[in-house]
């Protein structure tokens, strides 16, 4: 039996005297489909910064596809497979959608830091590159700098750069934070198309988004998982309907009024 | 066939025209510009093209604001000169064409060497650890003059061994031409860096170093390798300079030259590859001419500098490339008379603040006593009251017109450049 595609035992995390993450344990099997959810300020964010390498745990383990991750630094666990993108749009602004995208895509084809071959050679990742922005719908914008972009733009090129080495598990950090509702629609349909086959991990605010794009549902309160498992079982726990959905339903109520 | 897609056949032909021009204009230049001051001019413009665009793989493309780049170019015209005079002495066989490849391979060890330390941050951090290094080997300069030969420097002579195919390099044209081949080599080879993996991945730290380590980059690495290879070209340019010189100082090192880098290469452009070999250009224009032309020089530099960083800060070069635009969607020809005005006008403004500076040197070096001074052909007196308010009107009169050119100007240009990106964008919708 293959390992898990990601495994957290016992993930804790201090801010000074702070404990952010308070023994979060989970095992993502690979090809999963993870919705990650919670209040504000639950430690969803952070979860991700310490799956990804931003930062280290204060204690624990992760493991990536049975491996140990945890405490190496950002490029080491990208090459080891892991990819992720961010709540607020990371990309490099004065670069083109193509360049962005190719940049994405060097290290995994092999081309380290040589200065020894054009780039203007490397058809494999030329040809990826290309194919990248076909699926994120960007190709007319090819030579746009990204900076010049629109914001849903914007964020399509987030997730083109974070599938773009190939990695087998990607985290999506509110990939749709700050977007219209119908811009939200197709996005998520964006997200399921270049996501196929790969195991994916999203943090969301959107309920209705949640639901529909995951398989299991991980539910964060200050810095716990209070419950995983999947959409329909999350639904009916009572803790989870008392700890945060009844607080939203309560929230939308009163917005609605 | 997909391969095809990505060789785009006008643009082969144009970087055709734009490297044959260039080897022409460095191969013609010293038979139009013949006398010997254009030639000293020329070699000296070869050497500081190398370093401007070897200073800029750092400033331009990688972020990197360094305030000790001489200490590369400066260490490699120490190591060319001891080379020099060990080929001298027949201790070292290797012909003088190739001194400043030790210059060039000087500049990597120290950039191997130094770089790692400098490298670690990036940012604020960067320029402060390059600062203090170019402080420690200015220092370390005085100290060891075993090796930097103290206050008189280190001389050497180019003139050894037999000369080969008659080239001796004892005329400087001769020297002129050796430079030239190592800047056509260097500044190729420095624009094909930025066309490779190592290359666009330095401006993608440039623009994001955080990111760049989330598709698998160690961003500290990219700067250190980079930092490697712009050491190396410095150096090259310094063991020429060697060459050209036949005496390197401990000045080669110094925070003067590592700020008149900076200074020039983004007077020149950083934000396009070939703005620091207008830096470049101007650079030895101003410590060689305009230095000779006032004794102000300095001051109107720095002037110059301040202006450039307010009103334009992507140097000459984004200033040309601007205009280009303009021009390429025909709406120059509208801009031209505020450029005549804009130039009129400027000219008057400068003669009346250059006319008060230089009386004011005037005042200050000579004293009152000697009153009289040439000034664009007027004779000023410092001791009459009338020369000092008439140059102030004029100052006054003329900046006040400038700013009312400049805003009229200011609201054309705006206005062209909407209309040209309202274009674009409607090309990019309707294809």
């Amino acid at each position: 039996m293959s390992p898990p595609a990601l495994e957290l035992r016992d993930v804790r995390k201090s801010f000074g005297k702070t404990e952010i993450i308070r023994g979060v344990s989970m095992t993502v099997q690979p090809g999963e489909r993870v919705g990650v959810i919670g209040p504000n300020g639950a430690g969803k964010s952070t979860l991700f910064n310490l799956i990804s390498g931003r930062f280290a745990p204060s204690s624990g383990e992760i493991l990536l596809n049975g491996q140990r991750i945890d405490g190496k630094k950002p490029y080491e666990i990208n090459r080891a497979g892991l990819s992720r993108s961010f709540q607020i749009t990371n990309i490099f602004p004065k670069l083109s959608v193509f360049e962005n995208l190719r940049c994405g895509v060097l290290w995994s084809l092999g081309y380290r830091y040589t200065f020894l071959k054009f780039l203007a050679d490397l058809h494999d990742a030329n040809e990826r590159a290309e194919q990248l922005m076909r699926m994120i719908h960007l190709q007319a914008k090819r030579d746009t700098l990204a900076m010049n972009l629109t914001y849903a733009e914007q964020r399509a090129l987030e997730i083109g750069i974070t599938i773009a080495g190939g990695a087998g598990v990607i985290l999506l950090d509110e990939p749709t934070a700050g977007m219209s509702r119908s811009e939200t629609r197709h996005f998520i349909e964006l997200i399921k198309e270049v996501t196929v086959g790969k195991t994916l991990l999203t943090v969301e605010h959107d309920m209705g988004v949640v639901f529909g794009l995951a398989d299991k549902i991980a539910v964060v309160v200050y810095g716990e998982v209070l419950a995983f498992d999947t959409p329909e079982a999350v639904r009916a726990n009572a803790r989870v309907q008392e700890a945060y959905l009844g607080s939203v339903v309560a929230e939308e109520q009163a917005g609605a009024h | 066939m997909a391969a095809n897609v990505y060789r785009y056949r006008p643009l082969d032909l144009a970087r055709w025209v734009i490297w044959s021009s260039f080897a022409l204009v460095l191969l013609i230049a010293p038979l139009v510009l013949s006398s010997s001051l254009s030639i000293t001019l020329l070699s000296q413009i070869g050497i500081a093209i190398i370093a401007c665009l070897s200073y800029n793989m750092l400033l331009g493309q990688g972020g990197m604001l360094s305030f000790g780049h001489a200490v590369y170019s400066g260490l490699g015209s120490f190591l060319a000169i001891h080379a020099l005079n060990a080929v001298s002495a027949g201790k070292l066989p290797i012909p003088v064409s190739l001194i400043p490849l030790v210059g060039g391979l000087a500049g990597l060890l120290f950039a191997v060497l130094l770089g790692y330390v400098t490298t670690k941050k990036a940012g604020t951090t960067f320029a402060m650890i390059t600062l203090g290094v170019g402080e420690l080997v200015f220092a370390m300069s005085l100290m060891i003059p075993e090796f930097f030969g103290g206050e008189g420097g280190v001389s050497g002579n180019r003139m050894v061994g037999e000369p080969f195919l008659g080239i001796s390099f004892g005329p400087p044209r001769q020297v002129y031409y050796l430079i030239a081949v190592y800047t056509f080599i260097c500044v190729a080879a420095m624009y094909a860096f930025t066309r490779t993996p190592l290359g666009r991945m330095l401006n993608a730290v440039r623009d994001n170093p955080e990111r760049v380590e989330f598709v698998g980059y160690d961003a500290q690495r990219v700067r250190y390798l980079s930092f490697i290879v712009a050491g190396f070209f410095a150096g090259i340019s310094g063991g020429l300079a060697a060459l050209n010189f036949e005496i390197v100082t401990a000045e080669v090192v110094g925070a003067a030259r590592s700020g008149a880098y900076l200074l020039f290469t983004f007077l020149g452009g950083a934000t396009f590859f070939f703005g620091p070999i207008i830096g470049a250009v101007l650079m030895v224009l101003a410590f060689v001419l305009f230095s000779e032309l006032t004794k102000a020089w300095l001051l109107y530099l720095g002037l110059i500098f301040m202006f450039m960083v307010m009103y334009a800060p992507g140097g000459i070069a984004s200033l040309l490339m601007m205009n280009l635009r303009v021009a390429k969607f025909g709406r120059l020809k509208e801009l031209l008379p505020h450029y005549a005005l804009l130039a009129v006008l400027g000219i008057v403004a400068l003669a009346g603040v250059s006319a008060l500076i230089e009386m004011v040197y005037h005042l200050q070096l000579e004293g009152a006593g000697s009153g009289a001074l040439r000034f664009m052909g007027l004779n000023l007196d410092v001791s009459q009251p009338m020369h000092w308010a008439a140059a102030a009107v004029v100052a006054l009169a003329g900046g006040a017109a400038f700013e009312w050119a400049r805003r009229r100007f200011a609201r054309q240009w705006g206005a062209v450049q909407a209309d040209i990106e309202a274009r674009i964008k409607h090309q990019e919708m309707h294809g």
